[in-house]
């Protein structure tokens, strides 16, 4: 056979294409794309053409409309008289408020009974495993009516509303309680409070790298604490510490004032973070348990406590294993989070149905459902991942 | 690939067959398959529910049969699909049901922008409030500030929202999709009313652990004409349903009852002839066979007789007639001659 470059070439040009692997493969992908693009372009012309026929209205221009519908709780102003944008808008609030909430309860119970799962004493470890079983094992639809039906069949009304503690009030409407009336000062205080979270950031920095130059700890926990709580509460006795409360009052049928958590709401949250942090336990302890003993035997050998070990030899090894699992928990609790249709919580599926039903576009309605979902779901994955990146072993 | 690409083709093909037998009109669809298939309520007493034994009953499940009744003569023919507030018009439109009897409300936007056509109100209903009695409430004008239970996806939302609005008062709704869920957490005191359709609460009531803690007040804050509803542009259907529910109406007032009905067929009276399809001419006007209007008096039974048998007095619901009596007793139901 002759080597020499033209003739290959030659050899090369004499192969038809359809017998050249690589051009066929881009040959088959192009014909697989134009499939992909007929068939979506048939499904949308048709589906227009459809709903066309049937008189079906279509678009995006229901969001200007005036919603005339109430919803039960919202973060931002909203009454009849705003258009379904805003609508839907408080409903992608609500949906946040339980997610963050309940992302940030679940992660600290999960962690919690994970240790406690692994733990040396036999009554906690026991405790710890039925929890894991009996939370994993109910379905989380069943748990949220149930939760729902505790919080409404066994409080008062709020005429005989409980009051654990003076000022708030516990009733089937709710957990109403005081809170500070609006004042100037609160604006310095939440301030000083986010000046002592970023100097603490900074002193924790500063005393990492001390502590690797010079072996000198520095005690980072109560001097941070001490900062963050601390600042806040010299201003608000520089600003005349004020101390006037808005508390709630039985006035007609419920309470006015202060402020009040609904039992849709609590129900909700309880249902969502005792499910998840059932699924983050058996996460957490799978990961510790996959970092060598040898590991704690070593670190016990050199001196550090028992919580020492837990918190600068284990915990850091762990959270590797811990954290890409975790992130489809924190996924999983927000969409289903849309299982409050069935409790009532205005959540964004809830008022997103009856967007739906009022305007009948289905379609509209339920592609924005999905675009939503699909945004919340990048941004805890995207955040996951970033952070996963940030603790990952650095090979060197 | 190559079966990728086949396989993808055949998915194509498919569809296109799939659209083009949605065309087809609605009563042959119903024919081939053999039985017309109803979206109900289900969890609505006197409406539509399943009873003890399992059986269909209600107001808009006998709608449903008189239907069958109609196009196969014989009113067991059907088939019920459940339907929450927020699914049953895009069951419809989806072509789920052919026909949807679920205490749908009549409105102007519904009929013209959700690609649907209401026939004939089988029940004329308005929107009320449920209140406990011990709340010593005698008007809903003293509702202000009241937590209010409410279904999502029906016109009662907007409804509520549109009376306390002009009213200028405060209300807090909970939204709960599930009827009997709803029920049962305004039972428990976790709303101050209850508000729907009255005919709905009356049967919500009847199903309370003790009905007379309950009253109904006075105010009645909407109109709300219940009707069966089909997919809009099939004229046939439409005429069919619409004929369906009015046969039930005009059959009352020509005094024709499911026991007396064989009698009636040797009346004299031309107008009861035409109807029972001794004289024929009504039937094939519509596509079906002349003894509909006879099949449906014969098994289901006239607008009284299907009235009292699931809302009226002798009924936990003890619902009186009101609008929805016959026109020559005050009332608002209204056939046209059947000629």
């Amino acid at each position: 056979m002759d080597n020499s470059l033209p003739s290959t070439k030659e050899s090369e040009n004499s192969i038809p294409f359809w017998h050249d692997p690589a051009k066929r493969a881009v040959v088959y992908q192009l014909a697989t794309l134009a499939v992909v693009g007929l068939i979506g372009y048939y499904l949308f012309s048709n589906t227009v053409t459809n709903l066309h026929r049937q008189s079906i209205a279509t678009g995006f221009h229901f969001l200007e409309k005036e919603a005339s519908f109430e919803i039960g709780e919202s973060l931002i102003r909203y009454s009849a008289a705003s258009n379904y944008a805003r609508a839907l808008l408080v409903g992608i609030l609500n949906t946040l408020k339980v997610a963050f909430v309940g992302i940030v309860l679940t992660i600290l119970l999960g962690t919690f009974v994970g240790i406690a799962r692994l733990s040396s004493n036999w009554l906690v470890s026991r405790l710890a495993a039925a929890y894991i079983e009996i939370f994993q094992d109910i379905p989380i639809l069943l748990q949220l009516i149930f939760w729902y039906a505790v919080f409404y069949d066994s409080l008062p009304a709020p005429r005989n509303a409980l009051e654990p503690i003076p000022g708030m009030f516990l009733c089937n409407r709710g957990l109403a309680f005081g809170v500070p009336e609006p004042h100037p000062a609160y604006r310095y205080i939440a301030i000083a409070f986010l000046l002592g979270c970023v100097g603490v950031y900074f002193l924790r920095k500063w005393a990492r790298k001390r502590q690797d130059r010079t072996g000198l700890s520095f005690p980072v926990f109560s001097t941070g604490s001490a900062i963050i709580l601390g600042l806040p509460l010299v201003i608000w006795l520089v600003l005349g510490a004020p101390t006037a409360m808005d508390m709630p009052r039985l006035s007609g049928f419920n309470f006015t004032g202060g402020l009040t958590v609904s039992p849709e709401f609590t129900a909700l949250l309880l249902g969502l973070v005792l499910y998840t942090a059932a699924f983050v336990a058996e996460i957490v302890r799978s990961g510790i348990q996959a970092v060598s003993k040898g590991q704690t035997e070593a670190a016990m050998s050199l001196g550090l406590k028992p919580w020492q070990t837990l918190n600068l030899v284990i915990l850091p090894q762990s959270l590797r294993i811990i954290v890409p699992p975790l992130t489809s928990q924190m996924l999983n609790l927000t969409k289903n989070s849309s299982l409050a249709v069935a409790i009532g919580f205005p959540d964004f599926v809830s008022v997103a149905n009856t967007t739906i039903n009022q305007t009948g576009q289905a379609i509209e309605g339920v592609a924005l459902i999905m675009v939503v979902y699909l945004i919340f779901s990048l941004i805890t994955s995207a955040f996951m991942n970033w952070y996963n990146k940030k603790i990952a072993l650095i090979e060197r | 690939m190559k079966s990728k690409k086949y396989w993808a083709w055949l998915f194509v093909a498919v569809m296109v067959l799939g659209a083009g037998m949605a065309n087809a009109g609605t009563l042959d669809d119903v024919k081939a398959k053999g039985f017309v298939q109803v979206g109900v309520n289900g969890q609505l007493a006197g409406f539509g529910i399943p009873d003890e034994k399992g059986e269909w009953k209600g107001l808009d499940v006998d709608t449903g049969r008189a239907i069958a009744a109609a196009v196969f003569g014989d009113a067991k023919k059907i088939k019920y699909v459940p339907l929450t507030a927020v699914q049953r018009f895009t069951a419809l439109q989806s072509g789920e049901v052919d026909v949807l009897c679920r205490n749908a409300t009549m409105t102007l936007t519904r009929d013209t922008s959700l690609g649907l056509d209401f026939a004939q109100v089988n029940y004329y209903d308005g929107q009320g409030f449920l209140v406990p009695k011990k709340m010593n409430i005698k008007s809903a004008k003293e509702l202000d500030g009241a937590t209010v239970c409410v279904l999502p996806g029906t016109t009662t939302e907007q409804n509520v929202a549109d009376f306390f609005r002009s009213k200028n008062m405060k209300m807090k709704p909970v939204v709960i999709e599930n009827n009997a869920e709803l029920n049962k957490a305004f039972f428990a005191g976790r709303c101050d009313c209850l508000t729907s359709d009255a005919s709905q609460l009356a049967g919500a009531r009847s199903v309370a652990p003790n009905p007379s803690d309950y009253i109904i007040l006075p105010e009645i804050i909407s109109k709300e004409p219940l009707a069966p509803a089909v997919r809009h542009g099939d004229n046939q259907w439409k005429d069919i349903v619409n004929y369906a529910v009015l046969a039930m109406i005009e059959a009352e007032e020509l005094g024709i009852t499911s026991t007396n009905v064989d009698e009636m067929l040797k009346s004299t009276n031309p107008s009861v002839q035409r109807f029972l399809g001794v004289v024929p001419g009504n039937g094939k006007a519509l596509g079906l066979d002349e003894k509909f209007a006879y099949n449906i008096v014969k098994q289901v039974g006239n607008y009284a007789e299907v009235f009292d048998r699931n809302v009226g007095p002798k009924t936990p619901l003890a619902l009186e007639r009101g609008l929805n009596a016959l026109w020559i007793n005050g009332g608002l139901m209204y056939s046209p001659p059947f000629k």
